[in-house]
């Protein structure tokens, strides 16, 4: 594990959800290939983490750093971290009546190439993709057609944001609580959909409440998060030991 | 040399100038002139003007159209993919150079028609599209000329479309048409009908027109109206129809063009079990005005209307819908539900909606509502965070709210080129 690069360098980072104090100091180092697991309380920072880490407004860095490839992260646009590889997975996916899902999904990879100065797909080369990442992730061919989201069940909600994953392909994923709402069977799909996009070139940061989803995604890293910064961090045994514990053993409310 | 006229009495002087030698209809436009001078230009007073500020076109010096255009600057936008079936005019005159019908069609200029005294004007001009309430119809009434009469038999279905093309040329002078378009479809007659208004940008004029929609027992008419016009010209229609027995109109309203577009739409539904879809989409940007008043008269047993107007405002763009539906009282079972959404994308944009229903009978369904929003951030960051700019982002979103209306426009061509043409006025910031 160690002789990959960094690829994500969080430093002493305090951020505000609104007018918030949310994040006090967090520190967090992620290399190429590894999969962090993040679990805490809610109110945590968990998402408050998430959001800062693709650009969304409200949230207000006010001291620290992210390096992301060796860029500043925090300076690019939340468009240019997606171009640049980093994808956030949503704890909520928005609803978006009057856009396709594919085409909304080529609208994003075309734009993801371009960037790279790679040849665009056209649509039909475009359709062949989706459809065989559609298979892997076991999303009926009829939601591709459908609008973004619209109507979609939980459980094909998350499917829908690891379609996204499997087609943009990022180098850096973020999932925002991708478990929650999903019955086992769900789970579980999502699961082999998000352990298929495991590679040596590939980070991962699963954001989570419950330790359940690391039954099924096993981290390399597990750090627990307590009002705002990492409590305390370790291998996947400390799932186990904070499913025991609770998060009260770790200096948060009983859970 | 004609006249350079502007305000109330230089169009009355014109008139007493001109009016002997138009064509047909000499009783109808004399009272359409007196309406006109006791109505004047609208002062901001009347409730139905209130938000439109008609003094630019009362103050400005139109003349009458001199029919001197140059038609080759029209060769591009007269080849389009209708040009099959297809009645083209020139500053307001029939253009036989653009024009092309298919053999047994029953269409042709209203000036030929006026010629001919066609029996089918005599009961119909004038009665459909009302004009005494209304300046610019009654201004129309007493000065049209010419423009499209399309005239379909009883049971016969047209398979394609007939567009009817009004086409606005840039030249020097100010200037004004007055076309006026009559449709009739006769009982169980189907067909659809487009009517395209087209200017190059900067030409300044004036579109004054009136169009008549009789729709028989049992027909059927998809019409679609998409007003292109120069960003410096003043459009205005009112559109009349009425619908006899189980008669049904989807009429569909394009608006992206001219600096103030005003349409006048009411329909009659005089037979029982008619049906009505009003369908429109207005879009302004920089400092444009688009003004929508609608009518639907349930005046029949057991009639069915569906409106929807949806409306995108960005820089100092303005719109008006004001949509009023009555039930009379014989109208039981009535079934009507009218919606107006607008799309702020500016702060300086701004909407008066106004949705209005006048129920005077018991037994119907009936509700109407409107809204007002702007782009949803959530929407904006999501798209935004798969890799899409912010601007494309924006159009996609735009687009997506206007799909519900382009969408429903059954001819191919037609729904493109509305397509390709949205979004594309201005830059939009957040």
């Amino acid at each position: 594990m160690d002789c990959g690069l960094t690829m994500l360098e969080i430093k002493d980072l305090h951020a505000n959800a609104g007018d918030k104090p949310v994040l006090k100091g967090f520190t967090l180092t992620v290399k190429e290939g590894e999969v962090h697991a993040l679990m805490g309380p809610n109110g945590s920072g968990k998402s408050t983490l998430a959001h800062v880490l693709a650009g969304r407004d409200g949230f207000t860095v006010t001291r620290g750093a992210v390096r992301y490839r060796d860029k500043d992260l925090l300076a690019m646009s939340p468009e240019d971290r997606a171009r640049e590889g980093v994808f956030l997975a949503f704890q909520y996916p928005v609803e978006i009546p009057g856009v396709g899902n594919t085409y909304f999904l080529r609208t994003a990879l075309n734009a993801i190439l371009k960037h790279r100065g790679q040849p665009e797909l056209d649509a039909k080369d475009f359709l062949d993709l989706i459809k065989a990442k559609a298979k892997v992730v076991r999303i009926g061919e009829n939601l591709l057609s459908r609008p973004v989201n619209e109507g979609f069940s939980g459980g094909e909600k998350k499917r829908n944001e690891i379609l996204q994953m499997a087609v943009l392909e990022p180098a850096l994923a973020i999932l925002d609580e991708t478990d929650s709402g999903l019955d086992i069977d769900a789970l579980r799909t999502v699961s082999e959909g998000v352990n298929s996009m495991r590679s040596k070139d590939r980070a991962m940061v699963v954001i989570t409440h419950y330790q359940r989803l690391l039954d099924y995604i096993t981290p390399d890293f597990v750090h627990v998060l307590v009002d705002g910064r990492i409590a305390r961090s370790g291998g996947k045994e400390l799932a186990l030991e904070l499913e025991r514990k609770g998060y009260a053993g770790f200096g948060g409310p009983a859970d | 040399m004609a006249e350079t006229l502007t305000g109330t009495e230089a169009y009355a002087a014109e008139y007493e100038r001109v009016g002997a030698s138009l064509p047909g209809f000499a009783a109808l436009r004399r009272r359409a002139m007196d309406r006109f001078r006791s109505l004047g230009f609208p002062t901001g007073r009347e409730e139905a003007w209130r938000f439109t500020d008609t003094a630019p076109v009362a103050e400005t010096a139109f003349r009458s159209a001199a029919g001197t255009a140059n038609p080759n600057q029209f060769a591009a936008l007269a080849r389009g993919p209708l040009r099959g079936c297809q009645l083209a005019f020139v500053d307001g005159r029939f253009a036989p150079a653009f024009t092309q019908l298919p053999r047994g069609l029953e269409a042709g200029s209203l000036a030929e028609a006026l010629r001919a005294r066609s029996p089918l004007l005599e009961p119909r001009v004038g009665t459909l599209a009302a004009f005494e309430d209304h300046p610019f119809a009654a201004l129309n009434t007493a000065f049209f000329q010419d423009g499209a009469l399309v005239r379909v038999r009883k049971g016969t279905v047209l398979e394609e479309p007939v567009h009817l093309l009004f086409l606005s040329s840039f030249h020097g002078d100010p200037y004004v048409t007055h076309p006026r378009i009559l449709v009739v479809l006769e009982e169980g007659a189907r067909a659809t009908v487009v009517a395209s208004f087209l200017g190059p940008a900067g030409g300044t004029y004036l579109t004054n027109a009136v169009a008549e929609l009789d729709l028989g027992p049992g027909a059927a008419l998809d019409y679609v109206k998409v007003q292109r016009e120069s960003q410096a010209a003043f459009h205005f229609e009112s559109l009349g129809a009425r619908q006899a027995r189980g008669a049904a109109l989807a009429h569909h309203s394009i608006s992206l063009g001219a600096r103030l577009a005003r349409n006048d739409l009411s329909t009659v539904l005089a037979g029982e079990g008619a049906e009505c879809s009003l369908l429109g989409l207005y879009e302004v940007s920089g400092s444009q005005m688009a003004d929508h008043h609608t009518s639907i008269d349930h005046a029949a047993p057991e009639g069915t209307s569906r409106e929807l107007y949806k409306g995108i405002l960005d820089g100092r763009g303005r719109a008006v819908f004001d949509g009023r539906i009555v039930v009379r009282p014989r109208a039981q079972k009535t079934n009507a539900v009218q919606t107006n959404k607008n799309l702020l994308l500016s702060k300086e944009a701004l909407v008066q909606t106004k949705p209005q229903l006048e129920i005077l009978a018991n037994d119907v369904k009936c509700r109407h509502g409107a809204t007002i929003g702007q782009l949803d951030r959530d929407t904006l960051f999501y798209l935004r965070s798969r890799g899409i700019a912010e601007a494309e982002a924006r159009r996609l979103l735009v687009h997506a709210f206007a799909s519900e209306i382009v969408d429903r426009v059954r001819v191919d061509a037609v729904r493109a080129q509305i397509g390709g043409c949205l979004g594309l006025l201005a830059p939009s910031q957040p």
